[in-house]
């Protein structure tokens, strides 16, 4: 499954094109590098929400490469700062975990309006394609129709469902869903949970009551929570991915959106601080627009080695 | 939200503070920390750079080198900017056609469905007559969403079923608007992004069939440094009227609501904090300042106690503290109004220094309902006769309500002590007097209940932990203070 990631490098050739026609901009054809491009530079990484420290630790990285003589040309500078972000992004990335003997339980975990619902249905959509036999728990009891949204999308793809109706309890919920996905046999179960903001400590208990009740039924269950991150949002992704982690045991990502101009920088900047790896970008709305995260095609996509020319062919 | 902001700026103020001499070198320092601060708080870069150097010129200026406590005139300087560049006085809806047309705008969950529910909520309350428009064909029930908050709060929503023609159903929208006479009609739409052309063209095209007189920006408070890139796009496509920023419940540091009344030039109308549809609030720029800068924002908590506090039986039960004469049912009620008002964590947030309390156990509003359950398991004789309730009936009690007994007893011995308390009837001077420091009770202690009863009880809260109240005139509300 996912094997095209032209679509992704679409996605972010936006940013790249921004970033690079500032990067080609400022290093070709100058004489020599002052403080101030460096400043420039930085500047540039910070508006890709990388944050303040890791843009410095790229910028002060290239900075003695060129003291060293090993930096001359805008290629150049691309290339590091391409390696750098691969580097920093490889740091515990890995696939998503599969539970070798039965039903998978996903439990899908974030703030209003991140994109849970939307990748829940686009993984099923994968999946099912994949051949998989899947199940939805509705566990959203609070958003007014998301329930229903959620449903479409089971039907869209084929997939089981097991739902309440609004204002239900969602560890019980769970507890259904988890118990007719063995029951059923099934190989994916992927619970979809309210939107919530991670300061509410009562919102956050709640989700760490369905992760007991769903490890209750299943033991090892959840194989994986979740969290999903709009790549829009800036600063606040590591404080998202700091509670959902140690409330609700969040064990890896998503960044949605990455179709628009945010690029998630904070969220990597969050994987390299919690250890929670990148699973899936997810580009669009359509059922086949989430893709499997590869650091390489990302931090080149950000970064591409023909910055120069990606630069001059936008008017 | 801006909390992390407020840490830094008081760092730096406290360093500015003591300045007796105001230079080129130390000013500059200064000017640092709080490009720093803003930039980690998400304030686009370009826009951090200008605000620094707006304050840097006028801190280098004659009135405030030359003045007697530079550091102050400094401090000053920064609040007023932030005031100026949040916008400087509190903006209204555009109104003045009929009906009214409101078209909400914005990237996926941003909140504009959530958004449109509360703003019906906010003008059906002030008597409008609202009709709501389902205008986003694309996300899977978001036109159900609609639906159900619409049935929620009482107000019609106009959606066709199976329909793609987006400029066509809202103005079919605003035809039923004009048949039924509505005053306002609120449009919502699927959330895009700024950079999908064909896309924002439709919003275009909605704008102008429907001579829309106020187009609102929803935007995520968590937004980053793309905050800009989304206001300037929407803004150039649409000429937009206003911006509703949501979720500021959360801890985002809210850096990208600047940026985006700077790129625009449009006032913030509203801001979102909740989850209940109940969670609109008008937005105070200046008030905003204060928070931003860790000065509390109390002129905001007293404006929604007093929307949300029943007066008359506040008044009530203010007789009944006099004549100590209030009873478990009272202080039933007392719960009741505070967990209208969002709880006790709601409220510590509009606090100078209360963000620092929120999160603690003893606020949980689980430890309300305990209370609660507790209180509703008495007889109507124990609630009135708190003194007469024995070990066999807190047992009973315990039993009823599902409690330990320990926790009946306790609750028992602080409400007794509670009365005790308000025996010496010096509580109302305190409540009243709280804003300014005076009430030391803790925050578990029944002490700290005291200070729920309503309005004037509010003052209470001030004092609680010994919070420095700074840069607020507040006074509290005469009628509440006591008559001698």
């Amino acid at each position: 499954m996912f094997s095209i990631f032209s679509k992704f490098k679409n996605g972010l050739q936006k940013t790249a094109v921004a970033v690079n026609r500032k990067i080609a901009g400022l290093f070709t054809g100058n004489k020599e590098w002052t403080e101030e491009d460096f400043a420039e530079l930085e500047k540039t990484l910070i508006g890709t929400d990388l944050g303040m420290s890791a843009s410095r630790t790229i910028v002060q990285n290239i900075r003695e490469r060129y003291k060293l003589g090993e930096l001359k040309s805008s290629d150049d500078i691309s290339r590091v700062a391409a390696a750098e972000l691969k580097k920093i992004l490889s740091e515990g990335a890995r696939p998503m975990r599969k539970n070798p003997d039965g039903v998978t339980v996903l439990l899908f975990v974030g703030v209003n309006g991140s994109g849970k619902t939307t990748t829940i249905g686009k993984l099923a959509a994968a999946l099912t394609q994949d051949g998989s036999r899947v199940m939805l728990g509705a566990c959203d009891t609070f958003r007014a129709a998301a329930v229903e949204q959620l449903t479409l999308w089971a039907e869209r793809t084929g997939s089981q469902i097991v739902a309440a109706k609004q204002g239900a309890d969602p560890a019980s919920v769970a507890f259904d869903a988890v118990k007719s996905a063995v029951a059923k046999g099934v190989d994916y179960l992927l619970i979809d949970t309210a939107g919530r903001q991670q300061n509410r400590k009562n919102l956050m208990d709640e989700l760490a009551k369905v992760t007991r009740i769903i490890n209750k039924v299943l033991p090892g269950a959840p194989h994986e929570t979740i969290l999903t991150i709009d790549a829009s949002h800036g600063s606040n992704s590591i404080t998202q991915a700091r509670e959902f982690a140690s409330i609700s045991g969040a064990s890896a990502m998503v960044l949605t959106k990455m179709d628009g101009t945010g690029k998630g920088g904070a969220a990597c900047a969050a994987q390299r601080e919690f250890g929670l790896p990148i699973l899936f970008v997810g580009l669009g709305e359509q059922p086949d627009d989430l893709q499997v995260f590869d650091p390489e095609t990302y931090a080149n996509a950000i970064f591409p080695p023909d910055a120069g020319a990606a630069a001059e062919s936008e008017p | 939200m801006f909390e992390n902001l407020s840490d830094k700026f008081q760092e730096v103020f406290r360093k500015l503070r003591g300045q007796t001499t105001i230079s080129e070198s130390n000013i500059a320092e200064s000017m640092q920390d709080v490009r720093d601060a803003l930039i980690d708080a998400d304030v686009n870069i370009e826009i951090a750079d200008e605000f620094v150097s707006e304050v840097r010129q006028a801190c280098l200026g004659e009135a405030v080198v030359k003045s007697v406590t530079p550091g102050q005139q400094a401090v000053k300087i920064v609040h007023d900017k932030l005031v100026e560049l949040m916008g400087s006085a509190e903006a209204e809806l555009n109104t003045g056609a009929h009906p009214n047309i409101i078209l909400m705008v914005g990237l996926h969950g941003s909140g504009k469905t959530t958004t449109s529910a509360k703003l019906a909520l906010h003008l059906k309350n002030k008597g409008k007559k609202v009709l709501l428009a389902a205008c986003d064909v694309y996300r899977p029930a978001a036109i159900d969403q609609l639906k159900v908050l619409g049935g929620e709060i009482g107000v019609p929503v106009y959606a066709e079923e199976g329909v793609g023609d987006v400029p066509g159903i809202a103005l079919r929208a605003l035809e039923q608007a004009r048949s039924e006479n509505a005053d306002f009609l609120i449009i919502d739409t699927a959330g895009r992004l700024q950079i999908d052309t064909a896309m924002v063209q439709e919003l275009v095209m909605v704008s102008s069939v429907t001579q829309a007189g106020e187009i609102l920006l929803v935007a995520d408070a968590a937004l980053g440094q793309q905050a800009v890139s989304v206001a300037r796009h929407f803004n150039d496509a649409l000429h937009i009227t206003g911006i509703v920023l949501t979720k500021l419940d959360g801890d985002a540091r809210g850096g990208a609501a600047l940026s985006i009344r700077k790129v625009t030039g449009c006032p913030v109308k509203f801001t979102g904090s909740g989850e209940k549809l109940e969670d609109l609030d008008v937005f105070h720029p200046d008030r905003m300042a204060s928070r931003i800068l860790g000065m509390g924002d109390v002129v905001s908590l007293v404006e929604r106690a007093v929307e949300k506090i029943d007066q008359e039986e506040a008044a009530k039960f203010e007789e009944k503290i006099r004549k100590n004469s209030f009873d478990f049912d009272d202080f039933l009620g007392q719960l009741r109004q505070m967990t209208r008002l969002g709880g006790l964590e709601a409220i510590l947030k509009f606090l100078p220094g209360g963000d620092k309390l929120s999160g603690i156990a003893e606020l949980a509003p689980s430890k309300f309902a305990g209370m609660e359950a507790i209180i509703l398991s008495m007889t109507k004789y124990e609630r009135a006769n708190a003194e007469q309730i024995d070990m066999s009936r807190r047992r009973r009690i315990a039993k009823g309500s599902g409690r330990p007994v320990e926790e009946v007893s306790q609750l028992i011995k602080q409400f007794l002590l509670m009365k005790k308390v308000m025996k010496n009837n010096s509580l109302l001077d305190r409540m009243a007097g709280g804003m300014r420091g005076g009430f030391g009770g803790g925050m578990g202690g029944m002490g700290g209940f005291g200070g729920m009863s309503g309005m004037g009880g509010m003052g209470g809260f001030g004092g609680m932990g010994g919070f420095r109240m700074r840069g607020s005139n507040y006074t509290p509300p005469k009628k509440k203070r006591r008559k001698k």
